[in-house]
Protein backbone atom coordinates (compact mmCIF):
# COMPACT_ATOMS: atom_id res chain seq x y z
CA UNK A 1 0.00 0.00 0.00
CA UNK A 2 2.50 2.58 0.71
CA UNK A 3 4.80 2.18 -2.21
CA UNK A 4 2.36 3.42 -5.17
CA UNK A 5 0.85 5.96 -2.49
CA UNK A 6 4.32 7.45 -2.30
CA UNK A 7 5.44 7.45 -5.68
CA UNK A 8 1.90 9.03 -6.50
CA UNK A 9 2.54 12.30 -4.44
CA UNK A 10 6.21 12.70 -5.56
CA UNK A 11 4.68 12.64 -9.75
CA UNK A 12 1.90 15.58 -8.95
CA UNK A 13 4.97 17.53 -6.65
CA UNK A 14 7.17 17.48 -9.83
CA UNK A 15 4.50 18.18 -12.17
CA UNK A 16 3.51 21.22 -10.29
CA UNK A 17 7.32 22.53 -10.00
CA UNK A 18 7.76 21.64 -14.24
CA UNK A 19 4.83 24.25 -14.74
CA UNK A 20 5.13 27.27 -12.53
CA UNK A 21 8.25 27.01 -10.03
CA UNK A 22 7.98 29.38 -7.85
CA UNK A 23 4.23 30.40 -6.94
CA UNK A 24 3.45 26.34 -6.95
CA UNK A 25 6.33 25.74 -4.40
CA UNK A 26 4.95 27.54 -1.84
CA UNK A 27 1.03 26.51 -2.46
CA UNK A 28 2.10 23.07 -2.53
CA UNK A 29 4.49 23.22 0.40
CA UNK A 30 1.44 22.88 3.29
CA UNK A 31 -0.55 20.22 0.40
CA UNK A 32 2.63 18.36 0.06
CA UNK A 33 3.36 18.51 3.87
CA UNK A 34 -0.47 17.19 4.69
CA UNK A 35 -0.27 14.39 2.45
CA UNK A 36 3.66 13.07 3.85
CA UNK A 37 1.31 13.20 6.95
CA UNK A 38 -1.11 10.78 5.68
CA UNK A 39 1.40 8.46 4.21
CA UNK A 40 2.78 8.65 7.47
CA UNK A 41 -0.25 7.79 9.09
CA UNK A 42 -1.12 4.90 6.92
CA UNK A 43 1.73 3.32 7.28
CA UNK A 44 0.79 3.59 11.50
CA UNK A 45 -1.87 1.51 10.58
CA UNK A 46 0.36 -1.26 8.32
CA UNK A 47 1.25 -3.73 10.78
CA UNK A 48 -2.26 -4.30 12.66
CA UNK A 49 -4.25 -4.43 9.32
CA UNK A 50 -1.68 -6.87 8.34
CA UNK A 51 -1.70 -9.29 10.89
CA UNK A 52 -5.49 -9.12 10.50
CA UNK A 53 -6.06 -9.50 6.90
CA UNK A 54 -3.58 -12.45 6.60
CA UNK A 55 -4.92 -14.19 10.28
CA UNK A 56 -8.27 -13.41 10.19
CA UNK A 57 -9.79 -11.94 6.60
CA UNK A 58 -8.28 -14.23 4.54
CA UNK A 59 -9.19 -17.64 6.61
CA UNK A 60 -12.63 -15.74 6.57
CA UNK A 61 -12.75 -15.29 2.51
CA UNK A 62 -11.19 -18.98 2.43
CA UNK A 63 -14.06 -20.37 4.83
CA UNK A 64 -16.61 -19.46 2.19
CA UNK A 65 -14.71 -20.24 -0.92
CA UNK A 66 -14.38 -24.06 1.28
CA UNK A 67 -18.25 -23.96 1.37
CA UNK A 68 -19.14 -23.93 -1.74
CA UNK A 69 -16.69 -27.50 -2.90
CA UNK A 70 -16.39 -31.12 -1.52
CA UNK A 71 -12.95 -31.29 -0.42
CA UNK A 72 -11.13 -34.15 1.95
CA UNK A 73 -8.19 -31.29 2.40
CA UNK A 74 -5.65 -33.55 0.33
CA UNK A 75 -6.93 -34.10 -3.05
CA UNK A 76 -8.90 -31.66 -5.58
CA UNK A 77 -12.13 -30.00 -4.94
CA UNK A 78 -15.49 -30.23 -6.43
CA UNK A 79 -17.60 -27.58 -7.01
CA UNK A 80 -20.87 -27.64 -4.99
CA UNK A 81 -22.51 -24.80 -5.04
CA UNK A 82 -24.90 -24.33 -2.58
CA UNK A 83 -24.97 -27.96 -1.64
CA UNK A 84 -23.27 -28.03 1.15
CA UNK A 85 -25.35 -25.66 2.75
CA UNK A 86 -28.71 -27.35 1.87
CA UNK A 87 -27.18 -30.44 3.62
CA UNK A 88 -26.64 -28.76 6.96
CA UNK A 89 -30.34 -27.59 6.76
CA UNK A 90 -31.47 -30.84 6.22
CA UNK A 91 -29.56 -33.36 8.06
CA UNK A 92 -31.03 -33.63 11.01
CA UNK A 93 -27.71 -34.27 13.05
CA UNK A 94 -25.97 -31.02 11.71
CA UNK A 95 -29.24 -28.70 12.03
CA UNK A 96 -29.40 -29.93 15.71
CA UNK A 97 -26.25 -28.44 16.90
CA UNK A 98 -27.65 -25.09 15.78
CA UNK A 99 -30.60 -25.94 18.10
CA UNK A 100 -28.25 -27.13 20.76
CA UNK A 101 -26.68 -23.65 20.55
CA UNK A 102 -30.02 -21.79 21.11
CA UNK A 103 -31.01 -24.35 24.23
CA UNK A 104 -27.50 -23.65 25.71
CA UNK A 105 -28.26 -19.92 25.06
CA UNK A 106 -30.91 -20.26 27.72
CA UNK A 107 -28.15 -21.50 30.32
CA UNK A 108 -25.00 -19.33 29.34
CA UNK A 109 -27.42 -15.91 28.75
CA UNK A 110 -30.45 -16.18 30.05
CA UNK A 111 -30.25 -17.86 33.60
CA UNK A 112 -26.67 -15.48 34.71
CA UNK A 113 -28.09 -12.67 33.50
CA UNK A 114 -31.43 -13.09 35.33
CA UNK A 115 -30.00 -14.07 38.20
CA UNK A 116 -26.41 -11.48 38.25
CA UNK A 117 -29.32 -8.72 38.38
CA UNK A 118 -30.80 -10.56 41.30
CA UNK A 119 -27.30 -10.78 42.97
CA UNK A 120 -25.96 -8.01 42.07
CA UNK A 121 -29.02 -5.62 43.94
CA UNK A 122 -28.78 -8.02 46.61
CA UNK A 123 -24.84 -7.11 47.18
CA UNK A 124 -26.11 -3.42 46.22
CA UNK A 125 -28.69 -3.47 48.99
CA UNK A 126 -27.34 -5.54 52.01
CA UNK A 127 -23.63 -5.79 51.30
CA UNK A 128 -22.04 -2.75 50.35
CA UNK A 129 -19.33 -3.23 52.92
CA UNK A 130 -16.75 -5.67 53.32
CA UNK A 131 -18.69 -8.69 52.50
CA UNK A 132 -19.68 -7.21 49.10
CA UNK A 133 -15.77 -6.56 48.48
CA UNK A 134 -15.23 -10.47 49.13
CA UNK A 135 -18.50 -11.41 47.34
CA UNK A 136 -16.80 -9.77 43.96
CA UNK A 137 -13.87 -11.15 44.26
CA UNK A 138 -15.08 -15.05 44.83
CA UNK A 139 -17.92 -14.81 42.31
CA UNK A 140 -15.57 -13.59 39.22
CA UNK A 141 -13.11 -16.37 40.25
CA UNK A 142 -14.75 -19.16 37.47
CA UNK A 143 -14.24 -16.13 34.94
CA UNK A 144 -10.23 -15.96 34.92
CA UNK A 145 -9.82 -19.67 34.74
CA UNK A 146 -9.64 -21.16 31.24
CA UNK A 147 -13.06 -22.79 30.29
CA UNK A 148 -11.00 -26.08 29.82
CA UNK A 149 -10.27 -26.52 33.70
CA UNK A 150 -13.90 -25.80 34.39
CA UNK A 151 -14.86 -28.79 32.58
CA UNK A 152 -12.31 -30.76 33.62
CA UNK A 153 -13.50 -30.00 37.25
CA UNK A 154 -17.56 -30.10 36.58
CA UNK A 155 -16.51 -33.05 34.41
CA UNK A 156 -15.88 -34.49 37.71
CA UNK A 157 -18.58 -33.11 39.86
CA UNK A 158 -21.12 -34.34 37.43
CA UNK A 159 -19.51 -38.13 37.56
CA UNK A 160 -21.34 -40.80 39.39
CA UNK A 161 -19.53 -40.56 42.30
CA UNK A 162 -18.84 -36.73 42.06
CA UNK A 163 -20.38 -34.06 44.34
CA UNK A 164 -23.62 -33.32 42.85
CA UNK A 165 -24.95 -36.98 43.27
CA UNK A 166 -23.34 -37.29 46.95
CA UNK A 167 -25.03 -34.43 48.11
CA UNK A 168 -28.20 -35.79 46.02
CA UNK A 169 -27.92 -38.98 48.51
CA UNK A 170 -26.82 -37.06 51.20
CA UNK A 171 -30.84 -34.86 51.16
CA UNK A 172 -32.48 -38.30 50.13
CA UNK A 173 -32.79 -37.98 46.56
CA UNK A 174 -30.05 -40.89 45.72
CA UNK A 175 -33.22 -42.06 43.07
CA UNK A 176 -32.08 -39.51 40.42
CA UNK A 177 -28.58 -39.12 40.99
CA UNK A 178 -26.59 -40.31 37.57
CA UNK A 179 -24.30 -39.67 35.39
CA UNK A 180 -25.18 -36.01 34.57
CA UNK A 181 -23.08 -35.20 31.57
CA UNK A 182 -23.41 -39.43 30.22
CA UNK A 183 -27.54 -38.92 30.04
CA UNK A 184 -29.28 -38.42 26.84
CA UNK A 185 -32.08 -36.01 28.52
CA UNK A 186 -29.62 -34.26 30.96
CA UNK A 187 -26.05 -33.85 29.61
CA UNK A 188 -26.80 -30.69 27.91
CA UNK A 189 -28.67 -28.38 30.98
CA UNK A 190 -25.40 -30.17 33.05
CA UNK A 191 -23.01 -28.55 30.05
CA UNK A 192 -25.50 -25.76 30.87
CA UNK A 193 -24.63 -25.97 34.57
CA UNK A 194 -21.60 -25.60 33.89
CA UNK A 195 -22.11 -22.27 32.02
CA UNK A 196 -24.41 -20.47 34.42
CA UNK A 197 -21.35 -20.93 37.26
CA UNK A 198 -18.31 -20.03 34.65
CA UNK A 199 -20.94 -16.94 33.76
CA UNK A 200 -22.78 -15.75 36.74
CA UNK A 201 -19.97 -14.13 38.80
CA UNK A 202 -19.09 -12.22 35.43
CA UNK A 203 -22.21 -10.57 34.87
CA UNK A 204 -23.06 -9.66 39.08
CA UNK A 205 -19.94 -7.76 39.24
CA UNK A 206 -20.66 -5.92 35.85
CA UNK A 207 -24.20 -5.17 36.47
CA UNK A 208 -23.30 -4.31 39.94
CA UNK A 209 -20.34 -1.81 38.64
CA UNK A 210 -23.37 -0.37 36.68
CA UNK A 211 -25.57 0.03 39.68
CA UNK A 212 -23.26 1.77 41.93
CA UNK A 213 -22.97 4.52 39.19
CA UNK A 214 -26.84 4.99 39.48
CA UNK A 215 -27.59 8.18 41.47
CA UNK A 216 -27.78 6.94 45.01
CA UNK A 217 -30.71 9.72 45.48
CA UNK A 218 -32.76 7.65 43.46
CA UNK A 219 -32.30 4.54 45.76
CA UNK A 220 -32.89 6.25 49.38
CA UNK A 221 -35.92 8.41 48.14
CA UNK A 222 -37.20 5.01 47.15
CA UNK A 223 -36.36 3.19 50.56
CA UNK A 224 -38.07 6.38 51.94
CA UNK A 225 -41.39 6.04 50.32
CA UNK A 226 -41.16 2.70 52.10
CA UNK A 227 -40.57 0.42 48.28
CA UNK A 228 -39.35 -2.95 49.06
CA UNK A 229 -37.01 -5.07 47.13
CA UNK A 230 -38.63 -5.73 43.98
CA UNK A 231 -40.07 -2.33 43.37
CA UNK A 232 -36.82 -0.82 43.40
CA UNK A 233 -35.55 -3.91 41.32
CA UNK A 234 -38.07 -3.34 38.58
CA UNK A 235 -38.39 0.52 38.90
CA UNK A 236 -34.98 1.71 39.14
CA UNK A 237 -32.21 -1.34 38.50
CA UNK A 238 -33.54 -3.03 35.73
CA UNK A 239 -34.40 0.24 33.49
CA UNK A 240 -31.19 2.25 34.34
CA UNK A 241 -29.14 -1.05 33.80
CA UNK A 242 -29.99 -1.26 30.04
CA UNK A 243 -26.67 -1.02 28.56
CA UNK A 244 -25.00 -3.14 30.85
CA UNK A 245 -27.63 -5.97 30.31
CA UNK A 246 -27.00 -5.55 27.11
CA UNK A 247 -23.31 -6.15 27.15
CA UNK A 248 -24.00 -9.32 29.52
CA UNK A 249 -26.09 -10.39 27.02
CA UNK A 250 -23.85 -9.80 23.80
CA UNK A 251 -20.85 -11.62 26.36
CA UNK A 252 -23.13 -14.23 27.13
CA UNK A 253 -24.92 -14.97 23.89
CA UNK A 254 -21.38 -15.16 22.14
CA UNK A 255 -20.23 -17.66 24.49
CA UNK A 256 -23.15 -19.70 23.85
CA UNK A 257 -23.78 -19.94 20.07
CA UNK A 258 -19.95 -20.46 19.73
CA UNK A 259 -19.33 -22.77 22.90
CA UNK A 260 -16.26 -25.06 22.02
CA UNK A 261 -13.95 -25.41 25.48
CA UNK A 262 -17.08 -26.53 28.01
CA UNK A 263 -18.23 -28.82 25.88
CA UNK A 264 -15.43 -30.59 23.71
CA UNK A 265 -14.01 -30.86 27.54
CA UNK A 266 -17.19 -32.25 29.54
CA UNK A 267 -19.00 -34.54 26.78
CA UNK A 268 -17.31 -34.01 23.10
CA UNK A 269 -21.08 -33.35 21.82
CA UNK A 270 -22.07 -37.03 23.32
CA UNK A 271 -23.80 -38.95 23.85
CA UNK A 272 -25.37 -39.25 20.48
CA UNK A 273 -25.87 -36.08 19.56
CA UNK A 274 -27.23 -34.50 22.58
CA UNK A 275 -24.56 -31.97 23.31
CA UNK A 276 -23.07 -31.61 19.82
CA UNK A 277 -22.97 -27.52 19.16
CA UNK A 278 -21.57 -25.77 15.99
CA UNK A 279 -18.25 -25.54 17.47
CA UNK A 280 -18.04 -29.02 18.12
CA UNK A 281 -19.47 -30.40 14.92
CA UNK A 282 -16.97 -28.13 12.48
CA UNK A 283 -14.23 -29.44 14.25
CA UNK A 284 -15.59 -33.32 13.95
CA UNK A 285 -16.38 -32.39 10.03
CA UNK A 286 -13.39 -30.81 9.60
CA UNK A 287 -10.70 -32.50 11.42
CA UNK A 288 -11.83 -36.04 11.90
CA UNK A 289 -14.01 -36.77 9.05
CA UNK A 290 -11.74 -34.67 6.72
CA UNK A 291 -15.29 -33.26 4.93
CA UNK A 292 -14.11 -29.44 4.90
CA UNK A 293 -16.43 -28.33 2.51
CA UNK A 294 -19.27 -29.14 4.94
CA UNK A 295 -17.53 -28.11 8.09
CA UNK A 296 -17.29 -24.62 6.21
CA UNK A 297 -20.40 -23.89 5.18
CA UNK A 298 -21.66 -24.66 8.82
CA UNK A 299 -18.97 -22.42 9.88
CA UNK A 300 -20.10 -19.60 7.82
CA UNK A 301 -23.91 -21.00 9.26
CA UNK A 302 -22.25 -20.15 12.76
CA UNK A 303 -20.57 -16.66 11.80
CA UNK A 304 -23.97 -15.26 10.42
CA UNK A 305 -26.06 -16.43 13.11
CA UNK A 306 -23.84 -14.77 15.72
CA UNK A 307 -24.06 -11.71 13.73
CA UNK A 308 -28.25 -11.94 13.30
CA UNK A 309 -28.57 -12.22 17.07
CA UNK A 310 -25.81 -9.92 18.32
CA UNK A 311 -27.09 -6.68 16.30
CA UNK A 312 -30.69 -6.20 17.30
CA UNK A 313 -29.17 -6.89 21.12
CA UNK A 314 -26.82 -3.71 20.30
CA UNK A 315 -29.20 -1.59 18.95
CA UNK A 316 -31.70 -2.34 21.89
CA UNK A 317 -29.19 -1.92 24.56
CA UNK A 318 -28.20 1.49 23.08
CA UNK A 319 -31.22 3.03 22.04
CA UNK A 320 -32.35 5.94 24.65
CA UNK A 321 -29.85 5.05 26.88
CA UNK A 322 -30.15 7.89 29.73
CA UNK B 1 -30.32 3.20 54.94
CA UNK B 2 -33.47 1.40 55.52
CA UNK B 3 -32.82 -2.04 54.82
CA UNK B 4 -34.85 -4.11 57.46
CA UNK B 5 -32.80 -6.07 59.73
CA UNK B 6 -34.47 -9.57 58.08
CA UNK B 7 -33.78 -8.76 54.63
CA UNK B 8 -30.27 -7.93 55.95
CA UNK B 9 -29.74 -11.55 56.64
CA UNK B 10 -31.57 -12.99 54.31
CA UNK B 11 -29.34 -11.28 51.81
CA UNK B 12 -26.39 -11.55 53.68
CA UNK B 13 -27.16 -15.61 54.36
CA UNK B 14 -27.62 -15.94 50.04
CA UNK B 15 -25.18 -14.37 49.32
CA UNK B 16 -22.86 -16.78 51.52
CA UNK B 17 -24.19 -19.83 49.94
CA UNK B 18 -23.37 -18.19 46.54
CA UNK B 19 -19.81 -17.91 47.77
CA UNK B 20 -19.80 -21.36 48.76
CA UNK B 21 -21.22 -22.81 45.89
CA UNK B 22 -18.42 -20.76 43.36
CA UNK B 23 -15.88 -22.12 45.98
CA UNK B 24 -17.39 -25.57 46.57
CA UNK B 25 -15.84 -27.42 43.06
CA UNK B 26 -12.16 -26.02 43.49
CA UNK B 27 -12.36 -27.89 46.97
CA UNK B 28 -14.15 -31.07 46.07
CA UNK B 29 -11.05 -31.41 43.20
CA UNK B 30 -8.51 -30.31 45.89
CA UNK B 31 -9.62 -33.27 48.31
CA UNK B 32 -9.94 -35.81 45.35
CA UNK B 33 -6.60 -34.82 44.26
CA UNK B 34 -5.28 -35.83 47.57
CA UNK B 35 -6.89 -39.68 47.35
CA UNK B 36 -4.20 -42.70 46.08
CA UNK B 37 -3.58 -42.49 42.11
CA UNK B 38 -5.81 -44.72 40.33
CA UNK B 39 -9.00 -44.61 43.28
CA UNK B 40 -12.33 -43.23 42.97
CA UNK B 41 -13.05 -40.99 45.72
CA UNK B 42 -16.62 -39.79 46.64
CA UNK B 43 -16.86 -36.09 45.58
CA UNK B 44 -16.43 -34.07 48.78
CA UNK B 45 -13.71 -36.61 51.00
CA UNK B 46 -10.89 -36.11 53.39
CA UNK B 47 -8.55 -38.81 52.26
CA UNK B 48 -7.37 -40.81 55.75
CA UNK B 49 -3.99 -40.82 54.33
CA UNK B 50 -3.53 -37.62 51.93
CA UNK B 51 -1.48 -38.38 48.80
CA UNK B 52 0.58 -34.86 48.46
CA UNK B 53 3.43 -36.75 46.36
CA UNK B 54 0.08 -36.63 43.46
CA UNK B 55 1.09 -33.00 42.76
CA UNK B 56 4.84 -33.75 42.57
CA UNK B 57 3.94 -36.83 40.16
CA UNK B 58 1.43 -34.80 38.01
CA UNK B 59 4.25 -32.01 37.93
CA UNK B 60 6.60 -34.41 36.45
CA UNK B 61 3.60 -36.00 34.11
CA UNK B 62 2.23 -33.10 32.71
CA UNK B 63 5.80 -31.60 32.31
CA UNK B 64 4.86 -28.43 33.93
CA UNK B 65 8.73 -27.04 33.48
CA UNK B 66 8.35 -27.40 29.66
CA UNK B 67 4.41 -25.98 29.88
CA UNK B 68 5.24 -22.97 32.35
CA UNK B 69 8.09 -21.79 29.96
CA UNK B 70 6.05 -22.62 26.80
CA UNK B 71 3.02 -20.71 27.95
CA UNK B 72 4.84 -18.02 28.78
CA UNK B 73 6.78 -17.55 25.58
CA UNK B 74 3.80 -17.60 23.85
CA UNK B 75 2.47 -14.30 26.19
CA UNK B 76 5.65 -12.92 25.76
CA UNK B 77 5.38 -12.96 22.10
CA UNK B 78 1.80 -12.62 21.74
CA UNK B 79 1.27 -9.81 24.00
CA UNK B 80 4.11 -6.43 23.72
CA UNK B 81 3.75 -7.04 19.68
CA UNK B 82 0.00 -6.97 19.92
CA UNK B 83 -0.22 -4.11 22.31
CA UNK B 84 2.54 -2.11 19.80
CA UNK B 85 0.71 -2.36 16.98
CA UNK B 86 -2.89 -2.22 17.69
CA UNK B 87 -2.17 1.07 19.73
CA UNK B 88 -0.14 2.73 15.92
CA UNK B 89 -3.26 1.75 14.50
CA UNK B 90 -5.60 2.97 16.95
CA UNK B 91 -3.46 6.22 17.32
CA UNK B 92 -3.29 6.66 13.22
CA UNK B 93 -7.54 5.70 13.01
CA UNK B 94 -8.18 7.86 16.61
CA UNK B 95 -6.06 10.89 16.38
CA UNK B 96 -4.43 11.61 13.28
CA UNK B 97 -7.87 10.74 11.83
CA UNK B 98 -6.21 9.37 8.10
CA UNK B 99 -8.32 9.97 5.26
CA UNK B 100 -10.29 6.25 5.17
CA UNK B 101 -10.73 5.33 9.35
CA UNK B 102 -14.31 5.14 8.76
CA UNK B 103 -14.08 2.02 6.77
CA UNK B 104 -11.12 1.21 8.67
CA UNK B 105 -12.99 1.41 12.20
CA UNK B 106 -15.55 -0.84 10.47
CA UNK B 107 -13.34 -3.39 9.22
CA UNK B 108 -11.59 -3.83 12.38
CA UNK B 109 -14.81 -3.57 14.54
CA UNK B 110 -16.69 -6.41 12.16
CA UNK B 111 -13.89 -8.98 13.69
CA UNK B 112 -15.24 -8.39 17.19
CA UNK B 113 -18.17 -10.50 17.47
CA UNK B 114 -16.15 -13.49 14.78
CA UNK B 115 -15.98 -16.74 16.25
CA UNK B 116 -12.61 -18.50 16.27
CA UNK B 117 -14.45 -21.68 15.39
CA UNK B 118 -15.58 -19.81 12.03
CA UNK B 119 -12.07 -19.92 10.81
CA UNK B 120 -10.22 -22.16 12.44
CA UNK B 121 -10.47 -25.12 9.45
CA UNK B 122 -8.90 -22.61 6.51
CA UNK B 123 -6.18 -21.46 9.76
CA UNK B 124 -4.75 -25.23 9.36
CA UNK B 125 -4.53 -25.28 5.66
CA UNK B 126 -3.26 -22.03 5.22
CA UNK B 127 -0.47 -22.34 7.99
CA UNK B 128 0.52 -25.63 6.85
CA UNK B 129 1.32 -23.89 3.61
CA UNK B 130 2.78 -21.16 5.17
CA UNK B 131 4.99 -24.14 6.93
CA UNK B 132 4.59 -22.94 10.93
CA UNK B 133 1.89 -25.36 11.69
CA UNK B 134 2.81 -27.59 14.90
CA UNK B 135 5.47 -24.57 15.56
CA UNK B 136 4.47 -21.73 18.82
CA UNK B 137 4.20 -19.26 15.79
CA UNK B 138 1.39 -21.43 14.80
CA UNK B 139 -0.38 -19.91 18.02
CA UNK B 140 1.27 -16.38 18.15
CA UNK B 141 0.54 -15.15 14.71
CA UNK B 142 -3.29 -16.14 14.57
CA UNK B 143 -3.98 -14.89 18.13
CA UNK B 144 -2.05 -11.24 17.50
CA UNK B 145 -4.43 -11.04 13.98
CA UNK B 146 -7.42 -12.05 16.37
CA UNK B 147 -6.65 -9.39 19.03
CA UNK B 148 -6.72 -6.82 16.38
CA UNK B 149 -10.21 -5.76 16.26
CA UNK B 150 -10.54 -5.69 20.38
CA UNK B 151 -7.30 -3.88 21.14
CA UNK B 152 -7.89 -1.15 18.20
CA UNK B 153 -11.48 -0.65 19.02
CA UNK B 154 -10.01 -0.19 23.03
CA UNK B 155 -7.00 2.23 22.29
CA UNK B 156 -9.21 4.13 19.99
CA UNK B 157 -11.79 4.67 22.35
CA UNK B 158 -8.33 6.53 24.28
CA UNK B 159 -7.26 8.10 21.72
CA UNK B 160 -10.78 9.88 20.57
CA UNK B 161 -11.05 11.51 24.04
CA UNK B 162 -7.68 12.68 23.85
CA UNK B 163 -7.72 16.64 23.81
CA UNK B 164 -6.95 17.78 20.87
CA UNK B 165 -4.59 20.84 22.20
CA UNK B 166 -1.99 18.75 23.09
CA UNK B 167 -1.35 17.39 20.12
CA UNK B 168 -1.51 21.17 18.65
CA UNK B 169 1.10 22.43 20.76
CA UNK B 170 3.21 19.38 20.66
CA UNK B 171 3.16 20.15 16.48
CA UNK B 172 4.11 24.15 17.19
CA UNK B 173 7.14 23.10 19.01
CA UNK B 174 7.59 21.14 15.70
CA UNK B 175 7.10 17.27 16.63
CA UNK B 176 6.97 15.13 14.07
CA UNK B 177 4.03 12.51 13.57
CA UNK B 178 6.65 9.44 14.91
CA UNK B 179 7.37 12.11 18.46
CA UNK B 180 4.18 12.75 18.78
CA UNK B 181 2.97 8.97 19.02
CA UNK B 182 6.41 7.82 20.82
CA UNK B 183 6.99 10.37 23.21
CA UNK B 184 3.59 12.28 23.80
CA UNK B 185 1.09 9.89 23.37
CA UNK B 186 2.76 6.77 24.28
CA UNK B 187 3.00 7.90 27.09
CA UNK B 188 -0.26 8.97 28.22
CA UNK B 189 -2.02 6.23 27.23
CA UNK B 190 -0.44 4.05 30.06
CA UNK B 191 -3.57 3.01 31.78
CA UNK B 192 -5.41 1.84 29.03
CA UNK B 193 -2.92 -0.23 27.35
CA UNK B 194 -1.56 -2.12 30.49
CA UNK B 195 -5.12 -3.25 30.99
CA UNK B 196 -5.22 -4.42 27.60
CA UNK B 197 -1.90 -6.11 28.18
CA UNK B 198 -3.75 -7.70 31.84
CA UNK B 199 -6.85 -9.42 28.90
CA UNK B 200 -4.59 -10.18 26.60
CA UNK B 201 -2.29 -11.93 28.62
CA UNK B 202 -5.34 -13.88 30.09
CA UNK B 203 -6.90 -14.62 27.26
CA UNK B 204 -3.78 -16.25 25.57
CA UNK B 205 -3.03 -18.24 28.94
CA UNK B 206 -6.41 -19.61 28.72
CA UNK B 207 -6.55 -20.17 24.71
CA UNK B 208 -7.50 -23.91 24.07
CA UNK B 209 -9.22 -24.46 20.52
CA UNK B 210 -6.47 -22.87 18.80
CA UNK B 211 -3.62 -24.69 20.74
CA UNK B 212 -5.54 -28.22 20.26
CA UNK B 213 -5.67 -27.33 16.48
CA UNK B 214 -2.60 -25.98 15.52
CA UNK B 215 -0.11 -27.64 17.62
CA UNK B 216 0.36 -31.15 18.15
CA UNK B 217 3.22 -31.24 20.48
CA UNK B 218 1.15 -30.40 24.53
CA UNK B 219 4.72 -29.29 25.58
CA UNK B 220 4.75 -26.35 22.91
CA UNK B 221 0.98 -25.18 23.29
CA UNK B 222 -0.62 -22.95 25.99
CA UNK B 223 -1.78 -23.81 29.41
CA UNK B 224 -4.87 -24.52 28.81
CA UNK B 225 -4.19 -26.14 25.46
CA UNK B 226 -2.34 -28.57 27.31
CA UNK B 227 -4.69 -29.17 30.04
CA UNK B 228 -6.39 -30.66 27.20
CA UNK B 229 -4.27 -33.20 26.27
CA UNK B 230 -3.41 -34.01 29.68
CA UNK B 231 -7.24 -34.50 30.75
CA UNK B 232 -6.77 -37.15 27.09
CA UNK B 233 -4.17 -38.97 28.77
CA UNK B 234 -5.60 -39.58 32.74
CA UNK B 235 -8.88 -39.31 31.95
CA UNK B 236 -9.31 -42.21 34.01
CA UNK B 237 -6.99 -41.49 37.29
CA UNK B 238 -9.30 -38.94 38.88
CA UNK B 239 -7.00 -38.05 41.62
CA UNK B 240 -4.12 -37.65 39.17
CA UNK B 241 -6.42 -35.25 36.65
CA UNK B 242 -7.15 -33.26 39.61
CA UNK B 243 -3.88 -32.77 40.49
CA UNK B 244 -2.77 -31.75 37.38
CA UNK B 245 -5.58 -29.55 36.49
CA UNK B 246 -4.86 -27.84 39.92
CA UNK B 247 -0.94 -27.00 39.42
CA UNK B 248 -2.23 -25.62 35.89
CA UNK B 249 -4.96 -23.62 37.67
CA UNK B 250 -2.59 -22.18 40.24
CA UNK B 251 -0.74 -19.62 37.89
CA UNK B 252 -3.82 -18.37 37.17
CA UNK B 253 -5.41 -18.19 40.66
CA UNK B 254 -2.29 -16.70 42.45
CA UNK B 255 -2.26 -13.72 39.39
CA UNK B 256 -5.85 -13.14 40.24
CA UNK B 257 -5.49 -12.99 44.02
CA UNK B 258 -2.83 -10.46 43.25
CA UNK B 259 -4.56 -8.30 40.99
CA UNK B 260 -7.76 -8.65 41.41
CA UNK B 261 -8.91 -5.10 41.41
CA UNK B 262 -6.56 -4.61 37.73
CA UNK B 263 -7.97 -7.83 36.33
CA UNK B 264 -11.77 -7.60 37.46
CA UNK B 265 -11.55 -3.90 36.02
CA UNK B 266 -9.79 -4.84 32.80
CA UNK B 267 -12.54 -7.34 32.21
CA UNK B 268 -15.68 -5.42 32.63
CA UNK B 269 -14.34 -2.49 30.98
CA UNK B 270 -13.16 -4.76 28.11
CA UNK B 271 -16.80 -6.23 28.05
CA UNK B 272 -18.56 -2.53 27.92
CA UNK B 273 -16.12 -1.20 25.26
CA UNK B 274 -16.47 -4.48 22.97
Amino acid sequence: MPAPARSAVESTVMSDNGTVALASSRRTSPSRVARREKIIGWLFVVPALLMYAVFVLLPLVLSVQYSFFRWDGIGPMTWMGLQNYLTVLEVPDLLGTIYNAFRLVLFFSFIPVTLGLVVASIIHRVATGRLGEIARTVLFLPQVIPLVAAGIIWGWLLALPGLINQMLRAAGLGVIARAWLGDFDWALPAVGLIGIWVLLGFCTVLLLTGMTKVDPALYESARIDGAGWLTEFLSITVPLLRQEIGVCLTVTVIAALAAFDIVYVSTAGGPGNSTAVPGIQIYILAFTEQRIGLASALAVLLMILVLVVILPIQRLSREETP
Amino acid sequence: MRVGRSELFAGRALLVVLMVITILPFISIFTTALHPSGTLPSGLEWPANPQWGNFVQAFKVANMTALLASSSFIVVAVVPVSLLISTMAAFAIGLLRIPGERVLLFLFVFGLTLPFGGIIVPLYYLERAMGIYNTRLAIVLPLIGLYMPFAVFWMRAHFVNMPAEISEAARVDGASTFDLFWRIHLPLARAPISSLGILMSVWTWNQFLIALVLVEDPTQRTMAGALGAFQGHYATDVPLLCAGTLLILLPTLVLFVLFQRQIIAALLQGSIKG
